[in-house]
């Protein structure tokens, strides 16, 4: 991706930001005026209360939604102005999600999970084989290659969930509570290998939690209220 | 290809329901081919027909006969290259389920005419030399197992012989293929003079010299429609006055009597098919609501709107696809069996390629149709809206 120098070598750049929704008549203010950079290799957590924005920023700085105003400026590129086409095809370089529900295809077994997004690159299929057994050899699940999403338990759900968002090697891992479904143990075990990428494979992660634990694996925490972000939370 | 994987795994969901959606679609593709085959059984011939043959029968009905010297009169109309006739003999083969047609002709005349009809020369030969003599089709002659050389009694329900009875014998000198798969190999064809001359001996002197229909051949088959009128024009206002037609539309009118066959078929399969379309639209329906959150993962991770659209669109064809095959496959399984049994009744009751073809085409209609609905849905799903829906 190109540095754009407005970025100031900061990997994310969210300027001014504000994002109403229309319900009716009626405007909601979801987000007000947000700034905010995250520079390359950076772990971050965002934190703040139910219906703080946390989510409408994620979506906003993973291309899923437009800013009403302002914009988000992502390894130079500016998202906000991208067509519907083009996000896709930049979520698909630059872009890992990692859900709280693991966001499963039921259907397909773990490998074919992880393979999915690799199906929009132009890769053979065994060089698609090889990247997913290497995305799920880094997750500690190698041996589960076959199983489906039914046979394995929250945390290796999970972790597949986290080998299909790297198995493309994005600029940026998007995290919604990735351990908001898992028992203390298992979340335990996501955050370490969050942390094992962040630490030695330099990926750059937002993610986003209402868990103090959750969020002391990062290198920074910020906070969000009523819109409003704060490197403080609110008393 | 690659995201064949995907697909199918999409149609496995439920398979309870993908199944019985299935099997519906097979049963309707299966009933497009057998409603096609007896279609084809009833009009097919009309294609076949040549376009340079008229036929030419009594006005008022077909079973009124003509008088055979209206032959020689035929053949002296400008754009008439000869005629022929055939006469309808309605004989039984030891029981009447082994119905097939025997008619009496002029055997040179009629293979002369009739190009679709191939006898080997010798066996030609045989027959003009052979008074008695027969020849019958393939697919008849295989179904009672007859062979050249072979005696068949056949009782007539119409004409007698000199001594009162109804039992005509016939030699068999030759078996007759058809040029095309479409040309009726059912039927026994025997000589017209031995025909004439038997039924007068016998004293019921009632269709002496009189024949059932003329075929005549036309020397420019662009002129069909004036020649017939000049032959309508010949015998009008005579005791047996005429209708002459192309024998496309004199075989039209035969299946006409059953009903308009076309029509028939079409408001059968436009039900079937209307049923269908519901019944495989509400199932694609359901497994795209089912699964919306899933699909706006597929989106978030990077696949376009218009890739996810073809994505459902190319499950509700595959859905189609597989059930039309199954289904014309059964169909083709299926009508050799009951083209056995209904050999006499419908003897070109076969599934033709061209029923296949539009079978195909109609079973990818068949997905596009209902998957469009679901796959434009799918298409303008907001990707924040469908992960809140997992």
């Amino acid at each position: 991706m190109n540095e754009n120098p407005s970025t100031n070598g900061a990997l994310v750049h969210v300027e001014g930001v504000e994002k109403v929704f229309h319900r009716g008549s009626e405007d909601i203010h979801v987000l007000s005026n947000v700034n905010l950079k995250v520079p390359a290799g950076e772990f971050l957590a965002l934190m703040g209360p139910s219906g703080s924005g946390k989510s409408t920023l994620l979506n906003l700085l993973g291309g899923l939604d437009h800013p009403t105003r302002g914009t988000v400026t992502i390894g130079g590129e500016k998202v906000d102005s991208l067509s519907d086409r083009s996000l896709a095809a930049w979520r698909a370089r630059h872009i890992g999600f990692v859900f709280q529900l693991y966001n499963l295809m039921p259907m397909l077994t773990a490998e074919r999970n992880v393979e999915l997004p690799l199906l929009l690159t132009h890769l053979t299929r065994a060089e698609r084989r090889k990247h997913v057994e290497t995305a799920l050899a880094m997750v500690g699940l190698s041996h589960r290659t076959k199983h489906y999403p039914r046979t394995l338990s929250g945390g290796e759900q999970q972790r597949v969930g986290i080998a299909r968002a790297i198995v493309t090697d994005p600029t940026l891992l998007l995290c919604d509570e990735p351990t908001g479904d898992l028992d203390r143990k298992s979340g335990d075990e996501i955050l370490d290998l969050l942390q094992a990428l962040n630490r030695e494979h330099g990926k750059t992660i937002l993610m986003v939690t209402h868990d103090p634990h959750a969020s002391a694996r990062a290198s920074r925490t910020v906070y969000l209220n009523k819109g409003q972000l704060a490197s403080e939370p609110l008393k | 290809m690659k995201f064949f994987h995907l697909i199918w795994s999409n149609l496995q969901r439920k398979r309870a329901r993908t199944s019985l959606t299935l099997l519906s679609v097979v049963v309707a593709f299966m009933l497009f081919g057998l409603l096609s085959a007896i279609q084809e059984a009833l009009v097919g011939g009309v294609a076949l027909a040549g376009a340079d043959r008229l036929i030419v029968r009594e006005k008022v009905s077909i079973i009124n006969l003509l008088p055979a010297s209206y032959e020689a009169r035929m053949e002296r109309i400008p754009g008439v290259d000869f005629a022929t006739h055939q006469t309808w003999f309605g004989g039984i083969y030891q029981d009447p389920k082994n119905f097939f047609m025997q008619n009496p002709v002029e055997p040179e005349k009629f293979l002369k005419i009739h190009p679709e009809f191939i006898l080997p020369p010798d066996q030609e030969k045989a027959w003009l030399a052979t008074r008695t003599g027969a020849i019958v089709g393939r697919r008849t002659a295989e179904r009672f197992g007859w062979k050249i050389g072979d005696k068949i009694p056949i009782r007539s329900t119409i004409w007698p012989l000199p001594d009162g009875s109804y039992t005509w014998t016939f030699d068999i000198v030759g078996i007759f293929d058809g040029k095309d798969k479409g040309t009726d190999t059912t039927p026994l064809f025997f000589r017209y003079d031995y025909f004439d001359e038997a039924r007068d001996q016998g004293g019921e002197n009632w269709g002496k010299g009189k024949v059932g229909w003329f075929t005549i051949r036309i020397k420019d088959p662009s002129q069909a429609a004036q020649v017939a009128k000049l032959v309508d024009q010949e015998f009008a206002n005579s005791p047996a006055e005429t209708k002459t037609e192309p024998e496309g539309a004199f075989i039209q009118g035969w299946a006409s009597q059953i009903g308009n066959i076309v029509f028939i078929v079409a408001a059968i399969l436009g039900a079937v098919f209307f049923t269908i379309l519901l019944v495989t639209g509400n199932t694609m329906a359901q497994a795209v609501r089912e699964r919306t959150g899933e699909l706006g993962v597929l989106k978030a991770i990077g696949f376009t709107n218009a890739q996810v659209m073809v994505l459902v669109l190319a499950e509700s064809c595959l859905l189609a696809i597989i059930g039309g095959v199954a289904g014309l496959g059964l169909a083709r399984a299926i009508t050799p069996v009951v083209a056995q049994k209904l050999a006499g009744l419908l003897p070109l009751f076969y599934l033709p390629t061209r029923a296949l073809v539009v079978g195909l085409a109609l079973s990818v209609v068949l997905g596009l149709i209902t998957g469009i609905v679901p796959a434009v849905q799918a298409m303008r799903l907001r990707v924040a809206d469908a992960l809140r829906r997992m």
